[in-house]
């Protein structure tokens, strides 16, 4: 029944002409299969693909279109070419935002990427006692709520009468209380702190399901040559995490490109713009501003820096050897 | 495994610190909850005399009866339609590979990365001309489109797995494709189909952004686009507004403990083929 044929075909990276080739051979059965197979394959991917096309292939094309218009989404439009986007380039407010999207990798990504490890690296040894599984469940509760009430929370805890500031009190730093959101050298940073503690949780338990998988004999082998905890985080952890960490930064690059619930709820951009970020200024420019085209000059703009912040990191990180 | 007790205990002292972090801003939230509404109540205290009874005000105020009704509806509306065309395609993709399938499947991974941010305003003027703004078909014909790149690209990789033997063996008794596609392979993709309703779930009733857009009235919307809205009106009113937040955050926390292992490990999965 199961011929070398059959598995090829079926082995994943063996297009449908492998099968079509192997028809002489089996004249009766499998190019009807085959056959039948192309065009009830379509059928099957229609209703998604219609849906998909309809709802976001259609407004990805529209909105390059509009982005070449000026329009109050009223009036008549008009042709203004690439201004959109020359704009940009030239009004700080929108060239602005999408450098505070930047500013929040860091608090988004690389803050929650780099404790996670070191905190899945410290807990490797006791990744399968109680303790943890309790940890499991706790940790992913910022995963489970919706962003907005993690915004609001947070509102609350970095208010001026706020736990935080509280705690500052407590520990002798009362003079650097302040309404952290309403700071304009520290929105930004609070607000990155609002996108750690939601992200955090999630990057720990990625990158300690990562570390359970690795061989515990090269942990035994490195400690009998004498390695310390930090070189065999270097020569073994770190290495073998490698795709772990890609899934991570790539997670949390787009959260923090394309963030929008935490900012709206707790700081709305401000004050001043120190907190606007791309996703909330499409949101001001299209609904409130009524500049249609410029929003969705922007928009084109995010879907593209997305895509070309995601692409290096996937390339960079993907499992070469299989 | 050689087991170093101080490093275990360092890994544990760090571990319940972590799950401090994690909790403090939920139990500062049910403490605020607690006191006399129209307070301003000092980072995180008891109050003399709990004030159990803002639960209720809350629970009238948000209207949360509605509210659930309609987080259900949308939800209804969206996960099925999402599992039922993602499945079928993902079949496609993966066990059937017609000719020209990599191109297509090429498009829907194209938006799997895609901010929902980009096509908000096109979307709204679509909507608009279907004369569908402040409806919930609004949040849910976007949606299932949004979604459909994540779950063919997930449901497909189960689908890759699948051995082809199985479906030689159906098509010799004389199965049609779409007799093997129902009575064998949805049944036994029911494991990946669980986690992939999971996120779903998830991702509705915590959808924020197409509910303030294309909804006007709270009561048409998510959750989350209803604690929005929530905010807008009690904003002055901390403890009112955080007895809120805890009856909007409760059903997801409840559902998320019932089912606390599938969702750890479909979350786990999900960010991974995401």
């Amino acid at each position: 029944m199961t011929t070398p044929t059959a598995t090829s075909a079926v082995g994943g990276a063996a297009p449908t002409s492998g099968s079509r080739s192997a028809g002489p051979e089996r004249p009766t059965r499998r190019p009807r299969r085959s056959g039948r197979g192309r065009w009830v394959g379509w059928l099957f991917v229609a209703p998604a693909f219609l849906v998909y096309a309809v709802f976001v292939l259609r407004p990805m094309a529209v909105s390059v279109q509009y982005s070449l218009y000026e329009w109050n989404g009223v009036a008549a439009s008009t042709f203004v070419g690439l201004r959109n986007y020359a704009n940009l380039f030239t009004d700080s407010t929108l060239y602005g935002s999408i450098l505070n999207a930047f500013q929040l990798i860091v608090f988004f990504s690389f803050v929650p990427v780099t404790l996670g490890l070191l905190i899945a690296t410290s807990i490797r040894q006791i990744a399968a006692s109680k303790l943890a599984v309790v940890a499991r469940t706790v940790l992913f509760l910022p995963q489970v709520i919706p962003l907005v009430a993690a915004g609001m929370v947070w509102s609350w805890l970095l208010s001026s009468t706020g736990f935080v500031n509280q705690a500052l009190s407590w520990i002798g730093l009362g003079d650097v209380t302040r309404a952290w959101l309403g700071d304009f050298t520290f929105a930004l940073p609070a607000v990155g702190v609002i996108g750690a503690w939601v992200l955090l949780g999630l990057c720990t338990l990625l990158l300690l399901s990562g570390i359970t998988k690795i061989d515990p004999s090269l942990y035994e082998a490195a400690r009998l040559d004498g390695a310390g905890p930090v070189r065999e985080f270097f020569a073994i952890t770190l290495p073998s995490l490698r795709q772990e960490i890609g899934v991570c930064v790539t997670v949390t690059v787009i959260a923090a490109l394309a963030s929008f619930d935490i900012i709206y709820i707790s700081t709305q951009g401000g004050p001043g713009n120190e907190t606007m970020v791309p996703g909330l200024q499409i949101y001001y420019l299209a609904f409130a501003d009524r500049e249609i085209g410029q929003a969705s000059a922007l928009g084109v703009a995010l879907m593209v820096l997305v895509l070309a912040v995601v692409l290096p990191i996937q390339w960079l990180t993907k499992e070469r050897d299989r | 495994m050689i087991v170093n007790r101080r490093e275990a205990f360092v890994g544990r002292a760090l571990l319940v610190l972590l799950m401090l972090i994690t909790l403090v801003p939920f139990v500062s939230l049910f403490v605020t909850a607690l006191h006399p509404s129209g307070t301003y109540p000092l980072g995180i205290s008891w109050p003399a005399s709990p004030q159990w009874g803002n639960f209720a005000a809350a629970f009238q105020a948000a209207d949360m009866g509605a509210l659930l009704l309609s987080s259900a509806l949308i939800v209804v509306g969206v996960v099925p339609a999402s599992l039922l065309l993602g499945t079928m395609a993902g079949y496609a993709f993966g066990n059937l590979r017609m000719r020209g399938h990599r191109a297509v499947f090429l498009l829907f991974v194209l938006g799997l990365t895609l901010p929902f941010e980009g096509i908000l305003t096109p979307l709204y003027f679509q909507i608009r001309d279907l004369g569908l703004l402040n409806t919930r078909w609004a949040i849910i014909l976007p949606l299932i489109g949004l979604f459909m790149p994540f779950s063919v690209l997930w449901m497909r990789a189960h689908f890759v797995n699948v051995p082809g033997e199985l479906s030689e063996a159906a098509s010799v008794d004389g199965a049609s494709t779409w007799q093997q596609f129902w009575r064998i392979q949805v049944p036994l993709a029911t494991p990946a189909l669980t986690s992939l309703g999971i996120l779903l779930f998830l991702w509705t009733w915590n959808q924020f952004l197409l509910a303030i857009v294309l909804v006007d009235d709270a009561s048409k919307r998510t959750m989350a686009g209803a604690l929005g809205a929530f905010q807008g009106q009690y904003g002055t009113d901390i403890p009112l507004l955080c007895a809120g937040a805890v009856l909007i955050l409760a059903p997801t926390l409840a559902v998320f403990l019932i089912f606390q292992r599938r969702f750890v490990a479909a979350l786990l999965q999900g960010s991974v083929k995401g």
